[in-house]
């Protein structure tokens, strides 16, 4: 296991064949692309359907709008997408469950459910503008038994920070991100 | 006849350009989700916590600071027990799991925890709070990935005498199941 920058299982590439070098007509659509995907995904007070979340995301409406959840295969599509401003992205729940896998890019803020974690996050944050497009996640425990999630988002818009969303991660980090094939990296 | 406006050649290949991209973006952000193209990661090495393999040993010195060798329990039925503080499932499991220890012990059952709580102290506290009856160890990423990935909590794994795993629940389980596999195992010893 690399815990430089950690092992990295990169989703199987499209078959496809294409010259590897994108010229300047793919950069303006790249550009395009990635800034309708971040307008539509950001957007705040924006609803968006949300697949099979069933009564889990209902449940959870009550402390995280639904139109602040994101689903995992959003967030891979974002991911994957080439160029554009990606979001920051902060898991708030377990350092060793993130030691073992964890979103490429991603950072450990803190467990939430606690103060000093919540005291970790606030550090992470803290300078940043408010209204830079932010994903956090955490996938300890089911959605609605997550200690975590709520109290991150929670403090997150009470910084003032307009363009949070939670991914929706309806049994754990591994069933629904790991097990879907989605990036993984590893360390801490 | 008015003129029609065109734009020049420059102008035209930038907006060819721009409407190229959005048009992917839009019907990318539009699409129904059972549209979308899905996203497969290299599958790497089979997991090594599947039922039928042999659990693999690990060494760790529990909260009493007494060594915990998986290894040493062969011969016995093992409970083993991935918890941790923060998941209200897992604690939810802890006073049945006290109970089997205190009624199936004398028949060969041992559990064993491993918790994957980041710190020791609050491990330490449910350990009282909850008067455990069985070990407990502080567990890592290692642990974790010897395990197939530990990846939500809770995990339970039932292993026989003989140190193959037999059951594997991955989340909170209908406690009369486990049961009835601890049962069929210490019949087997």
């Amino acid at each position: 296991m690399g815990r430089e920058g950690g092992r990295i299982i990169r989703p199987a590439r499209f078959a496809m064949k294409r010259d590897p070098r994108p010229g300047p007509a793919a950069h303006s659509g790249y550009i395009a692309t990635a800034i309708v995907l971040l307008a539509a995904l950001f957007a705040p007070g924006q609803a968006r359907p949300q697949a099979s979340a069933g009564a889990s995301t209902a449940s959870a409406g009550a402390t995280i709008p639904s139109a602040a959840l994101l689903q995992p295969e959003e967030l891979a599509r974002i991911l994957r997408s080439p160029g554009g401003e990606k979001p920051a992205i902060l898991q708030v729940g377990s350092h060793v469950l993130y030691a073992e896998a964890h979103i490429p890019g991603s950072e450990y803020a803190g467990a939430a459910g606690e103060d000093a974690g919540l005291k970790t996050l606030r550090d992470r944050v803290q300078g940043w503008k408010r209204d830079r497009p932010l994903v956090i996640y955490c996938g300890c425990c089911p959605w609605d038994r997550c200690p975590n999630i709520r109290p991150a988002y929670r403090q997150l818009r009470a910084l003032g920070f307009t363009h949070v969303k939670a991914l929706y991660l309806a049994d754990n980090f591994g069933a629904d991100w790991v097990d879907k094939g989605y990036p993984v990296a590893k360390g801490r | 006849m008015r003129p029609r406006l065109r734009p020049g050649p420059k102008a035209g290949r930038i907006l060819r350009r721009l409407g190229f991209g959005l048009g992917i973006g839009l019907g990318l952000a539009l699409s129904p989700p059972g549209l979308q193209i899905p996203v497969r990661a290299a599958t790497g090495p089979p997991s090594p916590g599947e039922v039928g393999r042999r659990a693999p040993n690990f060494s760790r010195v529990d909260l009493d600071r007494r060594r915990i060798t998986l290894a040493d329990y062969r011969g016995k039925t093992v409970l083993l027990d991935f918890w941790a503080t923060w998941c209200e499932p897992c604690l939810a499991e802890i006073p049945r799991f006290v109970a089997w220890q205190r009624e199936y012990g004398a028949e060969g059952l041992r559990i064993v925890g491993v918790s994957m709580d980041d710190d020791a102290p609050p491990v330490r506290a449910a350990y009282r709070k909850y008067a455990l009856n069985y070990p407990v160890a502080m567990g890592d990423e290692k642990i974790g990935e010897l395990y197939g990935g530990i990846l939500g909590l809770p995990v339970t794994f039932l292993i026989d005498a003989k140190g193959t795993i037999r059951f594997e629940h991955r989340g909170a389980v209908d406690p009369n199941q486990m049961q009835e596999e601890i049962r069929s195992l210490l019949q087997r010893r």
